[in-house]
Parts: C-alpha cells; structure tokens; sequence
C-alpha cells in the first residue's frame, strides 16, 4: 500500500540556530573597501535598514534537508498517475532538463548584443516557426508566460484589431460556452470585455440555435475550447466559425485541449484567428508546481502586426530583435517569454517530428477512450453527454448517482485515490455536470498504470457501497489527513504568512 | 496516406508499442485509431505530413542542441555590465538540486493539499521570507514578473480605492511603463508620469503635489530605482499618497533590502518587484518571479491577484498544514469576476528564491546588500576619473546600477560599446533613446559576481577605447 512520507517538518523560520550561515558570499576586496569607505557613508540615515529582516539562520546542511523533506511529501507525474482534466501532465523528458540548465543559456543576458546571443535567437526563431506550422497559424509570439497570459494577449488582440477598425466602442461582448475554463471569463474581462455565455446542448457542444441568437454587432469575439471541456471535439466548427466572422467577429482558440490534434487536425484551418498553446501541458515542459509555464499565442496575417515588441527576425545570415512595429500593442511582460522553459519545448519537438507528434495525440485518445470504456462498466458512475461518440484526450464522469446512494461524492473519491498513490483528477469542473471527475490520461502513462486507476475506482465505488465511512475520512494514506480549508480563508484565523501566524496563532 | 511511426515505439509514449495498442483498440471495439477522429469533419484531417525537422535521437537532439547553444557568450565567457530588469547573480548549487527534485518539478498546481504538502510549505515560506525582506503582512506566491506584477497592482488600486489615476515616476524601465499601460488601459486607468529633479533623478515633489487629485488611485516609486539611484523622499511620497487617499506602491530589487530600509517600514501598501536575483538564472530574461505583497488589511487582501497560499490545521485541528486559500478571487471560481486571470504562476522559480533566501539569512542579505554597493560604488569611482566620462548622472546614492555618460567623450554610446565588445568586455544598455535629455547614457551594473579584476579590466578598456577617437 502506498504510503506517502510524512516528515512533520517544522516551518523553516523554527529550524536553525542564530549564527548558522547557510552560504558563503564573495566580498568586496580589502582594496575595493579602502577606496569606497564604509557602506553606512553611501546610504542617507534614514534609509538604512534598521533591523535585519526575520530570516531563519542555518547551515547549508540544514536547508538542504529541509527542503528534500519537503520535496519527499510532495507528488509529481513521476511519482505515478496524474490524471488531471485539461492540465496535461505529460512525462516530462530529462534530457530536456539537462539542455535547459546548460550554463550557455543560464548565464545569458537578454540585453546582450545580438551578435553574442545568436544561438538562442535562432532556437526561438525556429520554435516559432514550429509552432506555427503545427497549429496553421501565420506568426508566434513566444512572450506569453502562460496560458492564461496568452488568452489576455489574444483577448489585447481583438481590442487592437477592432480598435483599427473603429468598432470597439461597439463591439464590447466577448462569447464562452458555459463548459469553458474559466480563465476564458476572466481574460475576456481583463481586456475590458463583457462576457456573453452561450449554453451547451445535449450532445455537450456549443448550442448552435442559441449562438445564433446571441451573436451581433456587439459581438468581438468567441472563446472556444476544441476539444471542448468534455473531451468532445466540436463537431459544428466550421458553422460556427462562420456565425461568429460574418458577424464581424474574431474566434480564439484554447489551446488547453491541443494534445489530441497534434499532428491531426490544425487550429488554423478551422477558421481561428488566434490560438493560445500551453507549453507545460502540450509540449511536455514540467509544470513545477503552478509554474513557469509559457503560452505562446500564433495569430492569423491580419493580426500579426499588433504582437507585442520585439519579434525576432533572420535576414538570411544572422537574426535580430525588432522593435519597429508601430501598431504593436506593447508589452505584458518584460523581455521576451520564458526562454529556459521554451528551449524544452523547442527538444521536445525535436524528439518526436510529424509523425511522433500525430503519434502523441492518437495514443492519448486512444488512452482516453479505453479508460471511458473501463470507467463506464463501474457502478455509481455515470457518463453525461454520452450520444456514442468518442472523447478525445479526456472524459468527464459523473459521480452523482454515487453521491445519492452512498454519500460519498466526487470530492471524497479524489480524497481516496490519494490513498492509492494515484493523483486525483480535476473535480467539479467543467460546471455543466454535477459531481464531475474529469479524467485526463495523456499518452504517458502505460496500458498497467491506467488499469490500476480503474481498478482503483472500481474498488473505491464498491467500498461506497459497503462501508462509506472509510472514504468519507480519506486521505488515510498522505503527507497530512484532511486539512480544514474553511479555516485557513476565515478572516479571523487566516494566515498568510509566518509573521501573520504569529500574530494570530491559529 | 500519411506514415505512422510504425514498429517502432517511442520512449515517450509506452502504448505506441503496437500490440499494446491492438488490445486496447479491441477492448474499445475499433479497428483503427482513426475511428476515434470519425466525428471531426474529413475536411479538416490532414491529409499531408506537417513540415517539421524529423524525429531525432537523445544524442541528436543533444549534440544539436548544445552546438546552437555555444554560439552564444555568457558572463562566465566575458565580463557583462548589463542589469535593466535582469540581473546576473550566483545561483548557488543547493538551489539548483532543490529545482530538479522531480516531486517538485513534476507536480501541478497543488489542488489536492493533503499530497501536496510539501510544494505547500515551502510556497508558504517564501510568501513568509519576501514579507520579512520588505517589512510586508501578506505576499502571493508570485506573478509573471515585476513588470505585470506592476499592472496587477494598478488594476488593483483602482479596485481598492474606486479612482482611476496612477502615478508614476518619469524615470522607470521603458519595458514596465508599456507593460502597465497595457494592463491599465482595457481598466479605464489612466497613467501619468511625475517629472524627476534634474540633478538626483528623485522624483520632483512640486510636480507630485501638482498631478496628484481625487481620482489618483495609487503612486509608484521604485527603489533603487530605474537607473540605479535610491529615491530617499519615500516618507514625503507616501504621506502625499495616502492624504489624497491613494494606495502607495513601491517596487524593489530585493538584493537591495539587506542594506535599504523595506517599503513596508516607510508606509507601501502594495509591494511590487523582481525576484529572479533571488536564486534564478538570467536565461535570456525568462522565467522571471513577479513579487506581489501587501499589508494585512482584508479590504487589499480580497482584491490582491493570484495564488495564495494559507496556513491551517487538518480538521482534527491537531497538526499544522498548508493549503491554497480565498480562491473565491480566483477564475476558476469567479470566472469574469475575478481579480486576475492568473493561475499558472513562476512557483517553482519562488521555491527557488525560498531556499535561496533561507540559505543566505539575515546576515548574508546585509553582506550581499554591502557587497554589490561597495563594488558598484567602487566601479563608478574609477569610471568616473577617465576623461569625459560623468557616473553617476545623477547626484544620489546608487546601489547596484549606475547611469555612465559618455558626452564628453565625443562618442556615442553605441560606438563605445562596439569598440569594448572588441575587447571582449559587454558594456551596459544603452537608455539614451528612452531619455534623450541624458545625451549619450548607458546603464551599468555591478554585482557581488563582478571580481575587482573585472571592474579593473572595464575602466582601463574603456579609456583605451576612449583615447582612440
């Protein structure tokens, strides 16, 4: 039985001891202080630090333990199954890893001369170029450094487009399906845009009738997730992509979904004019806890002038950064994207070309599909949406007829598939089906490891059945039982840092 | 018809061995794969082989890899005086084992807290360490990086406070104000830059008095600041700030607080800046770690962007744990209503800094602090004695970066740094096209990594190249 570490290790700020030093810093030379005097003469009175901030004093030693400790009551996509819906968590290839932390690109300042920084100008060129073939796009710009970043570029990027072409006071409404991830919303209004919700229908596409009705000169753009949330791909696209341009509008596309399609089917020539990839879930980047992440966001010709500066630019012999772009619409961060996680990108798609790329998405649905089919066979489980059709990269189930025979609900069986050294997968989300378990089992993971997911859930149900207290109480197995959440966000006993804890000693 | 990857499985993908796939395929009850793409309309299958490299090998990938790198030049190939956002720094190995524990690196965002404690704790104790560093109540677990940390905060001033004005000092990374106005436009916000005195580049409070109004929602300074001074009238900005009701952000390079008195001891409410300094490599100025703080106050905290993570007990209450806290500001819960749309974050860069910041302590951040300004003090010293040459422009105490003008030399800045190029020695950013008042200025940076042989080599290269127009 699995069994996870747990090390009770105390907070940082109680180990040590005054004292201890945990690294030796180079100083300034004898000769150096002798000509620039003592450092209090540089700095006016007043803006001195006056106390030493609160930091725990420890030997190298110490913080090293401290954090494998940590490390060891943590689980990662190679610590076993992670079957999270729509986050992709792919094995992550070493190699990558190696390359990403040679000293020829750590050490490498973003504001050297371009004739120093040749190599890493060319493997961003070329990752461009790459990720615009695969997804049928015109340009890339890399500079994202995350999906949800990406989204807020493409939602910039219909303001400027329609900002051009003197509609934006008009078109201020941006359409998601109410199966989308919630990021869509959000970006939508970051950019000044009103969310307009269009419904899903029985066979959990987008509504075509009610599209139709909610579609207008207000209209700005369209949010769309293909394949949906539900792991089905929407098989209306074209139709819609035509609702959504003859009403002037520009359709977005959420790459959170592109495993499936690598290879098989390309954003852009299903009519979207601005595609978002997730580099740490698509193209198998660690995803290092919540990050760095990056979300480059490849666009259609027309809107490729209103990228953010510089673009990288090769005259045949060397390349460059260019910054001359007039209807560029700034920046959303400093520099140029998230290099170090983009050269793995750049290894990754190397590693698989054309065909391991299409070989990635068919694997990944045919994994999805057989663990449906496994899925489907266990009692108090059910398949919303099910009109016979095949998911794509991942299903969504229901646990809701368990939860009504047994009490225990979509959150309990997460709980206790901890217990089996399993991840749990995304839960109650997309929020158009009750006690949802979205599954995602992407191409990583062997026929043996997914069996052992399903015959964890399996016996999971039957112990609902039997004898639900077990699962009520789960995790039984972790780092630390179940932890009191409602206290932790409680203005009273919240605490966010150590120095708030000890004010309030929770 | 396009070719499969045939009899051969890739490493990356176990069920690509073709029996395996064979099984499985019965099991579902198709004969081919392809049945599983049956409901994507025939026009939009490829029906040709993308045009991309083929597959290679480990070594391949390896060998091309690294020979594509070695065309670039590092700080270990050639002293570099760049800073600007990005700053070279030594990332001690402890840090970089800690990064690659694959429990860690591997993990997602930790949804599930009770096997996810460890990312937990150690997110927690760097929110903790950057609260102590800048004398704050309450940090998030990081933004993208300093510049959109800044936007964030603009968007949340105004939230706070209802208004919708910003100040900023004219004298700020020309990245960061594009970045903020960016973030700030699609918000209704309106930023305004205050002018800075001629001589110290502080920020002219005449001109503070004059655009500050009702409608200012917060004012920014940064320390150090842009070009390397430290604005040292930080009690006055605030007072004026928060008598016109505004929120008071000030942004930092936290390599400075060993030595600087932390904004949260001279009245900020928010806190804003860049912790790659903090244990992260430069790597082309990618990732960085945006800094977001704030007092313990529930009216910012609600408004605050991002993920944060909160100390609690399990529900038996009799042990300590950590799990993320007032998602209900999050998208996934309030969709358009959200504070931000932030979910994917820098985490693994802030475990980074959190063992970086343990490793150093209270003493290490004063000598760290006192290293970088003795050095870069003592470099503005000798650079100043060669003819023409003015460092700093300014008349203020510089911590780590300093402006360098070269009007009297009868160069420019980009021949000056042609010619140190030559000599294999990498100048600093040239800011004479986003300050043209400052003629021909470039800004230099000295770290604790830059031997007194380096700074040496930079002051007699440059007036060899000097002596030669």
């Amino acid at each position: 039985m699995f069994k996870q570490a747990n090390w009770n290790e105390p907070i940082i700020f109680n180990l040590g001891r005054s004292g201890r030093k945990g690294h030796l810093l180079p100083k300034a030379e004898e000769e150096i202080r002798r000509a620039v005097g003592e450092l209090d003469a540089l700095i006016p009175k007043h803006m001195r630090r006056e106390h030493k901030p609160n930091l725990p004093e420890l030997s190298e030693v110490e913080v090293y333990r401290h954090f494998l400790r940590l490390s060891e009551m943590n689980y990662g996509v190679d610590s076993g199954f992670y079957p999270l819906g729509s986050c992709t968590m792919k094995y992550n290839p070493k190699i990558n890893e190696q390359l990403a932390n040679l000293p020829t690109i750590n050490m490498v300042h973003p504001y050297q001369d371009a004739s120093t920084v040749q190599g890493i100008l060319e493997i961003l060129y070329r990752l461009e170029r790459m990720l615009a073939e695969i997804t049928g796009t015109h340009e890339v710009c890399l500079q994202p450094s995350a999906g949800a970043h990406g989204e807020f570029l493409g939602t910039l990027l219909m303001r400027a487009y329609h900002k051009k072409n003197g509609e934006i006071q008009q078109r201020r409404e941006i359409i998601v399906p109410d199966s989308a991830h919630g990021t869509n919303p959000a970006s939508a209004a970051m950019a000044g845009f009103n969310v307009v919700v269009v419904p899903s229908d029985s066979e959990g596409c987008v509504d075509l009738e009610a599209l139709k009705t909610v579609v207008s000169e207000r209209t700005a753009g369209l949010m769309l997730t293909n394949p949906n949330t539900l792991g089905i791909f929407e098989k209306n696209i074209e139709e819609i992509a035509k609702i959504i341009h003859e009403a002037g509008g520009l359709l977005y596309y959420d790459g959170a979904n592109l495993n499936p399609l690598l290879g098989k089917v390309r954003p852009g020539d299903m009519g979207f004019d601005i595609v978002h990839m997730n580099i740490h879930k698509t193209f198998s980047t660690p995803h290092g806890g919540g990050g760095p992440g990056a979300g480059p966001v490849g666009v259609s010709k027309d809107l490729a002038r209103f990228l953010p500066v510089p673009r990288i630019v090769f005259d045949g012999n060397s390349y460059r950064l260019d910054y001359d772009r007039p209807e560029s619409i700034g920046k959303i961060r400093c520099f140029y994207g998230n290099v170090a996680v983009l050269l793995k990108a750049y290894a990754y798609i190397l590693s698989l070309g054309f065909e391991g790329l299409k070989e990635v998405a068919e694997v990944s649905v045919l994994n999805a599909n057989y663990l449906m089919k496994k899925l489907m066979e266990i009692k108090g489980l059910t398949l919303p949406f099910n009109s016979g059709k095949p998911r794509k990269h991942e299903c969504v189930f229901s646990a809701k007829p368990l939860k009504n025979e047994t009490g225990v609900s979509a959150l309990n069986i997460a709980k206790r598939l901890l217990d089996y050294g399993l991840h749990a997968p995304t839960i109650y989300f997309p929020l158009i089906v009750e006690e949802a378990l979205m599954i995602e089992p992407t191409e990583t993971f062997e026929k043996e490891e997914i069996d052992r997911f399903v015959e964890a859930m399996r016996k999971i149900c039957e112990e609902a059945y039997a004898n639900p207290e077990k699962t009520l109480k789960a995790p039984h197995n972790t780092a630390i039982l179940k932890l009191d959440e409602v206290k932790a966000s409680h203005p009273r006993t919240m605490s966010l840092s150590w120095r708030m804890y000890l004010k309030k000693k929770v | 018809m396009v070719k499969t990857l045939g009899e051969r499985s890739h490493p990356y993908i176990p069920n690509s061995q073709p029996e395996i796939k064979q099984e499985m395929m019965r099991e579902i009850g198709i004969k081919t794969i392809n049945e599983l793409y049956a409901d994507i309309p025939e026009k939009y299958l490829l029906n040709k082989p993308l045009n991309l490299p083929k597959a290679l090998s480990e070594f391949e990938i390896k060998r091309h890899i690294e020979t594509l790198l070695s065309k670039n030049e590092t700080c270990s190939h050639m002293p570099i005086f760049l800073g600007a956002g990005c700053w070279p720094h030594y990332v001690p190995a402890v840090v970089k084992e800690i990064m690659q524990r694959s429990e860690l690196l591997t993990s997602y965002t930790p949804y599930q807290p009770e096997i996810s404690q460890g990312m937990l704790q150690a997110l927690f104790e760097y929110q903790s360490m950057i609260c102590e560093l800048t004398a704050m109540d309450v940090a998030n677990c990081s933004m993208y990086d300093w510049a959109s940390a800044l936007g964030e905060a603009a968007r949340m001033a105004a939230r706070v406070t209802r208004k919708n004005e910003v100040l900023v000092p004219q004298i700020i990374h020309p990245e960061r104000t594009k970045t903020l106005q960016v973030y700030a436009e699609p918000a209704g916000i309106k930023v305004v830059h205050v002018a800075y005195q001629k001589e110290t580049g502080l920020i002219n409070i005449e001109d503070l008095k004059k655009k500050i109004s009702q409608k200012t929602a917060a004012v920014y300074i940064e320390n150090p600041s842009y070009l390397g001074f430290v604005e040292t009238q930080v009690e006055e900005i605030g007072e004026i700030a928060h008598d016109n009701k505004a929120l008071f952000i000030v942004g930092v390079d936290p390599t400075s607080l060993g030595v600087l008195k932390p904004p949260g001891d001279y009245g900020a409410d928010i806190v804003v800046g860049e912790a790659q300094p903090l244990g992260n490599a430069m790597n082309f100025g990618g990732p960085l770690l945006g800094i977001f703080a704030c007092r313990d106050e529930i009216g910012l905290i609600r408004q605050m962007p991002g993920r944060i993570i909160g100390l609690t007990t399990t529900v038996e209450g009799n042990r300590h744990g950590f799990c993320m806290v007032l998602q209900t500001r999050e998208q996934h819960i309030r969709r358009e209503k959200a504070t931000s749309n932030i979910c994917s974050n820098e985490a693994l860069c802030a475990v980074a800094s959190a063992v970086y910041m343990a490793l150093l302590g209270p003493e290490g951040f004063r000598e760290l602090g006192e290293t970088i300004m003795l050095k870069a003090n003592y470099a503005m010293k000798l650079l100043s004695k060669i003819e023409g040459v003015k460092t700093p422009v300014f008349n203020s105490p510089h911590f780590k970066e300093f402006t360098v003008n070269f009007d009297g030399t009868g160069l420019s800045v980009k021949e000056v740094h042609k010619r140190l190029l030559q000599r294999h020695i990498h100048g600093g950013k040239e800011v004479s096209k986003d300050f043209p008042e400052l003629g021909e200025t470039a800004l230099y940076c000295v770290t604790e990594i830059h031997s007194k042989e380096e700074i040496e080599r930079l002051a007699s290269a440059l007036k060899e190249v000097l002596a030669k127009r």
